[in-house]
């Protein structure tokens, strides 16, 4: 997996609550068997029309905008659980994710490829949005190893919660298959002893 | 130190904790399909791995597979290759394959169940959201990404944080035409769409008591519309029954030892939660949602909530929907009963006791498609396929149809359709498309009507 250290870059504003995978990556694009060409149908159905023309409401067809950075309204990646979705976003140019909330499985997808999803206060995510809205080329600063997201022009910053493991991984580009696979040993070892037990049978022996 | 229901099975399974980190779960049953199983493979084949418990994997196809005509070849050539993708990974790595058209074919959730591969106790993981729908047998079952698919191929295990506890208490008495369907969508409308984010969800309370393990799985399934990683209730004799005798499930001398076990498996009187909720069963009627989630739901006689924010002015410029509006007398021209929440024998068994003798509407396209291939047997086996037929309604072969529109069951768009399935995002269920979610018995209802009714004033 590719390392995350730090990022400083503009953003692409998204100010859309409850944005679900199917809108990140829609069904109809995921009869593929590998990982390639899902950035160029991220955010399909609003990106483009029926025709596929770009639809130049929608945030990420706004010349004004560039980035590698994400901005978004809260419970974001709600729904699906297709992976696809992470890969799309990265596959876009998308290294980064900011939102209030972010849905469960989409979080661990989303670090399981080294996209990083930065969880912000509810205040300081409008402060963003207000940034971008006022300077679409204002910096923004994401710091893994401080665990700090700070807007370069202001000073402003806000730290972020991230799993202790996760970080190291990020940092390391190490990914949870090289973990659990230097595991083995003691996974045999579990299956073996919940074999044996009679008084709790586990239910799969 | 009591626990809850979630903590014990959880615990049983941890091997090993990384410390300030994740917990080595260990994991029971892996399900796959053919949509988020193949760069999952791709990736251990890169790297080399062998897959490690060959035996406690089963496959299906379902997502992606027409309901029609099954045993043609798919004209899709994308599908027809991503199901080509999966016999070839299965028949590699010595995986149980029901593919289409097998006895045993059907949706992940429906048939693990019904094969007696789901059993209280276990952990269970598939790459799909709805899996928490095994929950419904006290197992701790959650949807993975499929970077997780591959680790649990590798190791058996997955690294994961573990989740808050959350009880859901539902007390009372039911009132009529009010299915378990109507009762999550009750409790996500009440709780909102990430109430449940960072929780494994405990319902309880004798409603769930009370219910079948069909209404279970129903309840279970669509524990992660709310954010919960998963639902479970505890097991009972209910579940017993249900699991004994299937064709997977434990035999004899075993059964009763395990039997034994699985009786273990409640909340401790007095365990804490991190978060819980009590809802008085008779609050609840039956339900239909106006919005683009799951949680923009109300009472079929009710009105849209005014003043939803921006989030719900843009979910009614979708739906052509306006604040304030009451949906009754809505006309509606589709209606899907089918999904992995509600297609099996029971939902179809409601559908068929409302319809029987009468006739859907002109303006109705009323699409059936069964949960597996023993959903379809036990449809034609009981009579209900002529009752369907009688009525109008077009009976099609398992899978998840159009409540994803993967193949190409897709409901037109700017249409509307009534759907027992478990997402109205925008364009789910095809580009425009405008979904309802509702019970087999208000889309029943609504089939016969042509629009949406008050259709529990007509009940015995």
């Amino acid at each position: 997996m590719e390392k995350f250290i730090t990022l400083t870059d503009t953003a692409v504003p998204l100010e859309i609550e409850n944005i679900d995978t199917d809108q990140i990556i829609p069904a109809r694009f995921l009869k593929v068997t590998d990982k390639a060409g899902f950035g160029d149908n991220l955010f399909r159905d609003w990106r483009f029309d029926q025709n596929g023309n770009p639809n130049k409401d929608f945030g990420l067809n706004n010349q004004k905008y560039k980035g590698s950075i994400l901005v978004t309204g809260d419970n974001f990646g709600c729904g699906s659980s297709r992976e696809h979705a992470a890969w799309a976003l990265k596959a876009y140019g998308f290294k980064v994710i900011v939102s209030s909330y972010f849905a469960d499985i989409f979080k661990g997808n989303a670090l399981n490829n080294g996209l990083l999803p930065v969880q912000v206060s509810p205040g300081f995510l409008k402060k963003l949005f207000r940034l971008i809205d006022e300077n679409p080329s204002a910096e923004i600063k994401t710091d893994l190893e401080n665990q700090k997201i700070e807007i370069l022009s202001t000073g402003e910053s806000e730290k972020f919660d991230i799993d202790p493991y996760k970080k190291t991984c990020l940092i390391n580009g190490f990914d949870d298959i090289d973990y659990l696979v230097s595991k083995i040993d003691s996974i045999k070892k579990f299956e073996e002893k919940n074999r044996k037990n009679e008084s709790t049978p586990s239910a799969f022996i | 130190m009591k626990k809850t229901l979630f903590d014990k099975i959880w615990e049983a399974h941890v091997v090993d904790s990384i410390p300030n980190g994740p917990d080595i779960l260990y994991i029971d049953k892996h399900l796959i399909h053919e949509v988020t199983s193949p760069q999952a493979f791709n990736e251990l084949k890169e790297r080399k791995i062998p897959v490690l418990r060959p035996d406690q994997i089963v496959a299906t196809a379902d997502h992606n597979t027409p309901t029609q005509n099954q045993h043609l070849p798919i004209k899709d050539v994308l599908s027809r290759n991503q199901l080509k993708q999966l016999s070839q990974n299965c028949a590699d790595n010595n995986i149980t394959l029901y593919g289409l058209g097998h006895p045993n074919n059907g949706i992940v959730h429906v048939i693990a169940p019904e094969l007696g591969i789901t059993q209280p106790g276990m952990t269970i993981v598939c790459g799909d959201s709805h899996t928490s729908t095994h929950g419904a047998f006290g197992t701790i079952a959650f949807g993975i990404g499929t970077s997780q698919v591959s680790q649990v191929f590798a190791s058996q295990c997955l690294l994961v944080e573990k989740p808050k506890n959350l009880r859901v208490n539902v007390s009372g008495k039911l009132k009529k035409g009010v299915l378990p369907k109507d009762v999550i969508l009750y409790i996500i409308s009440k709780l909102g769409t990430n109430s449940g984010t960072g929780y494994f969800c405990e319902y309880a309370g004798n409603v769930f008591e009370e219910m079948s393990m069909e209404g279970r799985m129903t309840v279970c399934n669509m524990s992660i519309e709310m954010g919960a990683r998963g639902g479970l209730i505890a097991p009972d004799e209910t579940t017993f029954e249900y699991v004994k005798g299937k064709e997977f499930a434990p035999k004899g001398e075993r059964f009763n030892r395990l039997k034994a076990y699985w009786e273990t498996l409640k909340t401790d009187q007095g365990a804490k939660f991190d978060q819980e909720y009590f809802i008085d069963a008779e609050e609840i009627e039956p339900m239909i949602t106006y919005g683009t989630n799951p949680g923009m739901g109300i009472k079929i006689t009710g009105s849209i909530p005014l003043n939803g924010g921006k989030s719900a002015e843009k979910a009614l410029k979708y739906m052509g929907f306006k604040a304030g509006e009451s949906l009754l007398e809505k006309p509606i021209n589709y209606i899907f009963i089918g999904s992995c929440t509600n297609s099996r024998i029971e939902d179809f068994r409601t559908v068929a006791a409302y319809i029987k003798g009468k006739k859907k509407a002109a303006n109705v396209n009323a699409l059936i498609v069964p949960g597996s291939q023993q959903v379809l047997a036990q449809i034609e086996a009981e009579g209900l396929k002529t009752i369907f037929e009688e009525a109008g309604f077009t009976l099609r072969q398992p899978g998840c149809s159009a409540c994803l529109a993967m193949n190409d069951d897709k409901i037109p768009e700017g249409e509307y359709c009534v759907s027992t399935s478990n997402r109205n995002f925008e364009g789910r269920q095809g580009r425009g498309a405008r979904t309802i979610l509702a019970s087999p018995l208000t889309a029943a209802a609504t089939a016969i009507a042509g629009k949406l009714t008050d259709f529990t004033k007509h009940l015995n």
